[in-house]
């Protein structure tokens, strides 16, 4: 068990000035037995972060401390980390169980407790028939489970997930999801979780670090981080669909919106979650706003339905049961008040008048 | 593309067949002049195809040395095949041992001049072993190790090709992996003897079949630095056989000798087969 907590973090490729700054001066704390998420767009320096606290890549300026302990200057075997791969690196001719007890053979282990840890580990990710074959004889999922497995028998302060699911279909992906988490619910241990998927970011998270260009633009739980994005990027990033954003509501002109300028001002993005939205079969007057219906994507439980307000597409989820419109048919949104965000639109962070 | 016509079929056997025949003709030539007796095969011109009846004779004769009937005297050739045996075992294995360790140096480690060293030794690649011959022979023989096994093996163990081979296969190695390791604790001595060797095991068996063959066939190297009958490779024994000058050579021996000396070769080829192929076809991960 472990805390882990970053102080001016920075990373830098090359020297001098053709350096290229990947992160700079990143801070969080990460309480012991969080599991924590970070979730980004590819090229945002999550898994660089990552691989600095595994130690597998330099850290150019800050600290990272587990436990309170400086870890910049320590081998990654020294960390008292573990790591679960992307695409899982099993050594290719070890069979399972020599794949599990590489790092506690190579630590000095006495053969029985490795046998009792490999075999504790096998119990809990139900992959005791299999410690006798080799990975290529294993499914994707499988394979998952083994990479798992080499972390958890190593015991460690923290656990470092590099985008693990991203190798497994969806419905596999879903199931391993949900075992994830019932896993850090039996173990308790640290876990930062690297992802690209917002899905899986929302659904794996106790508390998410949402990051854009080498910096971080929101830490929170997944509730919070949803119902109050801090940014543009943040509110685009998370939800899918994403949220509805507004440039050019102001033109727009119905009384509505007065009410709106006068309280959060000029000069912002307006955002409105899709399920935010109601369609109202009524002509836009007062608090509606005009909405020309596009197209009907029929999902199931619900629609998706896309449409303009003025010059902006805008999508509005509504559930099935609910009377469908005509694709083309002019109709009007209701917006509560208390469901708009708004950004400033130079800074792009929120501006917090509209929120309740 | 699966073409099934039965002119076809002729057509691709009559060519395999001959194929064999021109490849094969000549080594039965071999085995038919060392199962008769060497007047046999000198009066008898051109010489029968049919196998004679003095076979075991003149094996026994060429692998244990003995004085024929004409009164010339053979060299035993077990002693010349125990040094060819020797001396390929330690030139494949040293090449192996070498090759690994250098091309696991230029793969896995940052330091200088890492490129200028890959292609310094992949430069020698194109430098055949009778260009340096010269050379090589005044350092051996100025370190006093002519007619040694050192002397005869070591300066054909560096290998550009098999350096060159294993740096293939190493960079194809994911750099996960080498990740992995060193998050379960392996240096790099470790990671080389726990992962790399074992994953290269194809490339390695591969490699040994050729090498040993190369180091089994050298002809000009020993034929320099070797003047003493003891550490005469067989290749060299063969052609001390052939005398030249007023007597007779006796072919049968020849030939018999030759045989014995394709045998190594051809059952490591043998043995390995499998390995061999898997070596050179696919590179398991």
């Amino acid at each position: 068990m472990g805390s882990l907590s970053f102080e001016r973090v920075s990373k830098q490729y090359g020297q001098g000035a053709r350096a290229v700054p990947v992160i700079a001066g990143l801070d969080a704390q990460i309480a012991d037995g969080e599991f924590v998420v970070i979730v980004g767009p590819s090229g945002c320096g999550k898994s660089t972060l990552l691989r600095m606290v595994a130690g597998l890549e330099d850290i150019t300026g800050g600290e990272i401390r587990i436990d309170g302990r400086v870890i910049n200057g320590l081998e990654p075997a020294e960390r008292d980390i573990a790591m679960v791969f992307q695409n899982y690196a099993l050594y290719p001719h070890m069979t399972v169980f020599q794949n599990m007890s590489y790092g506690l053979r190579i630590a000095g282990l006495a053969s029985d407790e490795i046998e009792r840890r490999v075999g504790h580990a096998a119990q809990i990710l139900e992959i005791s028939e299999l410690l006798a074959r080799k990975p290529r004889e294993l499914s994707g999922g499988q394979r998952q489970r083994v990479a798992m497995g080499r972390a958890i028998v190593r015991q460690p302060k923290v656990f470092l997930f590099d985008e693990p699911l991203s190798n497994l279909d969806a419905r596999l992906r879903a199931q391993t999801r949900l075992e994830i988490r019932r896993l850090h619910a039996e173990l308790r241990t640290t876990t930062l979780f690297v992802t690209h998927d917002q899905v899986e970011a929302m659904t794996l998270a106790e508390r998410m670090i949402v990051m854009n260009a080498g910096a971080i633009e929101q830490i929170g739980t997944p509730e919070s981080v949803y119902e109050r994005p801090a940014s543009l990027f943040v509110a685009s990033f998370i939800g899918s669909p994403p949220m509805n954003l507004l440039r050019d509501w102001a033109a727009l002109g119905t009384r509505f919106q007065e009410g709106v300028v006068q309280n959060v001002g000029q000069n912002v993005i307006l955002g409105v979650r899709p399920e935010d939205a109601v369609i109202v079969d009524a002509p836009p007057s007062g608090a509606l706003w005009p909405f020309a219906v596009e197209v009907i994507e029929m999902l199931g439980a619900e629609r998706l339905i896309h449409g303009r307000v003025g010059t902006e597409s805008v999508i509005v989820r509504q559930e099935a049961s609910r009377p469908a419109p005509c694709a083309g048919q002019q109709v009007s949104l209701q917006i509560s008040p208390s469901k708009l965000h708004s950004f400033d639109a130079r800074t792009g962070r929120r501006t917090d008048h509209a929120a309740p | 593309m699966v073409e099934n016509r039965p002119a076809l079929t002729v057509l691709t056997h009559l060519t395999l067949v001959l194929g064999v025949v021109i490849v094969g003709f000549p080594l039965y030539v071999v085995v038919i002049a060392s199962t008769q007796t060497a007047q046999d095969i000198v009066q008898n011109a051109p010489m029968s195809l049919w196998p004679g009846d003095s076979m075991l004779e003149n094996y026994r004769v060429a692998l244990w040395g003995g004085v024929l009937d004409n009164g010339g005297r053979v060299a035993p050739a077990w002693p010349m095949m125990a040094v060819s045996l020797a001396s390929a075992l330690i030139i494949a294995f040293g090449k192996i041992a070498i090759s690994l360790l250098s091309a696991f140096a230029i793969v896995f480690f940052r330091f200088r001049f890492r490129t200028a060293c890959f292609w310094l030794i992949f430069v020698t690649l194109m430098l055949p072993i009778e260009v340096r011959i010269g050379p090589t022979y005044s350092v051996v023989s100025s370190l006093g190790l002519l007619n040694t096994m050192t002397g005869l093996t070591v300066p054909l163990m560096a290998s550009a090709t098999a350096t060159f081979l294993f740096r293939q296969f190493f960079l194809t190695v994911p750099d996960e992996l080498v990740e992995a390791a060193r998050i379960d604790g392996a240096g790099p001595m470790q990671f080389f003897r726990d992962h790399l060797v074992p994953l290269s095991a194809t490339s390695i068996a591969a490699l040994f079949v050729i090498q040993f063959i190369y180091g089994w066939n050298q002809y000009l190297w020993p034929l320099l630095m070797t003047t003493n009958e003891t550490m005469l490779p067989i290749v060299l024994g063969i052609k001390r056989l052939l005398s030249g000058g007023d007597s007779g050579t006796d072919w049968n021996i020849v030939m018999a000798t030759a045989i014995l000396a394709m045998v190594p070769p051809a059952a490591v080829v043998l043995l390995m087969q499998k390995w061999f192929v898997r070596g050179l076809v696919d590179s398991e991960k």
